[in-house]
């Protein structure tokens, strides 16, 4: 079969595993609108009280960083390390620093 | 591309693999890793699904209510097994509707132990002892394999197979410890899913076409041949629990591999079930065509009345 107007969307999948926690991507899924992804996220991924909040967003309308970019794009956190406590120097005897 | 460059990028690709890093949908893959992916996932999804009517069969028969939602809610997990590999597999670019046509025109394989028919109840025991205990063994080392998508579906699917195979057992136990008719059941089944089972790992390493290459990607962590004995090893103390006998002349421990040695596996049967001449590979196939022919309405009805909402909605 060929992709044709038919075919269901593709959604991914955020799930709420409970109160207090970030959504966290757990899969995707395929329906025909909002509400059934919903729907259909609930019986797929929730089965076990895996969680209490559901997020459902068309796959095509994430953008994502290119892989291959990786080095530019994150090397300048790596090369940085004075941004983190451990790279300076605390004389002995202090506490709660 | 020039080929110096497919060369720099397939040993940087190698390297990452050598290094446990996981390798990620948007990431450079070598074609042949991609296609074996994409054979294994698709295939694997496609025996989660048709997986479901051997089990589906006794549905409506099971002998209580318990028995009865055990059984629902095992089959409906097979559903969402073969929903998470076939979302594994469309991260590789697979199409979804063009991987499930390949099933239904025989070019996709499944496998091959649903093509066995469930005569008795005690088939459902056996089938989750041996059958679910044989898929465990195999994903468990999937959990850990290279591709990102595919080892966290393998992880989910494994946290819901435990309970699949224990069901199973649970039947046996209660089976074996019945009247002398429901022992012969029990017996019956384990005689006729034995031998399947242990071919589900596949044929015999120096047959196995795929291995070698697999194993180099980290997509197969261990050879067939071993993945089998570890499941002869611990099923076969668990059949003495239940009083039943493995039907295998041949079994018998052996002191220095510290495992079992087990007769000849028939592959001639093993080469005409995947072949398509299994009892029920028809009726499997068929069974799948037309719930896609007969379901092709539902989809379009839906997709209709999406659309027509949305227009609404932004009219």
């Amino acid at each position: 079969m060929t992709k044709n107007n038919q075919d269901w969307p593709l959604w991914e999948v955020f799930i709420r595993s409970k109160q207090g926690l970030n959504h966290k991507h757990v899969g995707s899924l395929r329906a025909a609108d909002s509400s059934m992804a919903i729907e259909n996220a609930r019986d797929v991924y929730t089965r076990r009280m895996e969680g209490i909040s559901i997020w459902v967003i068309p796959s095509n309308l994430i953008t994502a960083s290119d892989p291959a970019e990786e080095e530019s794009m994150f090397e300048p956190a790596t090369s940085k390390v004075y941004r983190h406590p451990t790279f300076y120097d605390v004389p002995d005897g202090i506490s709660h620093m | 591309m020039k080929n110096i460059d497919i060369k720099v990028l397939e040993e940087k690709f190698q390297k990452k693999i050598d290094q446990d890093i996981k390798i990620e949908p948007n990431d450079w893959m070598p074609d042949d890793y991609r296609i074996t992916l994409i054979r294994q996932i698709s295939q694997h999804a496609h025996s989660e699904v048709v997986g479901m009517l051997p089990e589906g069969n006794w549905i409506t028969r099971a002998p209580n209510l318990r028995r009865k939602a055990v059984l629902l809610a095992k089959v409906q997990d097979e559903a969402g097994h073969g929903l998470y590999l076939y979302c594994a597999a469309e991260t590789l670019g697979a199409d979804r509707e063009e991987t499930i046509d390949d099933l239904h025109s025989g070019k996709a394989k499944y496998s091959s132990i649903f093509n066995y028919p469930t005569l008795t109840w005690a088939d459902m025991g056996a089938i989750g002892w041996l059958v679910d205990g044989a898929a465990i063994m195999n994903q468990v080392p999937l959990c850990r394999c290279s591709y990102g998508p595919y080892a966290r579906a393998m992880v989910r699917v494994c946290k819901e197979e435990s309970f699949h195979q224990r069901q199973g057992f649970e039947i046996m136990t209660k089976l074996s410890n019945g009247s002398q008719e429901q022992k012969d059941m029990a017996q019956d089944a384990l005689n006729r899913f034995w031998w399947p089972a242990l071919m589900m790992f596949g044929p015999n390493d120096a047959e196995s076409k795929h291995t070698a290459q697999s194993m180099n990607w980290k997509i197969k962590r261990h050879t067939n041949d071993e993945l089998r004995q570890q499941f002869v090893d611990v099923t076969v103390p668990q059949a003495e629990i239940l009083g039943l006998t493995i039907p295998d002349k041949d079994l018998k421990w052996n002191e220095k591999k510290k495992g079992y040695d087990f007769g000849k596996i028939n592959w001639d049967e093993f080469w005409q079930v995947v072949g398509g001449n299994g009892p029920c590979n028809k009726e499997r196939v068929d069974a799948r065509r037309k719930a896609k022919e007969d379901g092709k309405w539902v989809i379009e009805a839906a997709m209709a009345f999406a659309n027509k909402r949305s227009a609404k909605k932004s009219a």
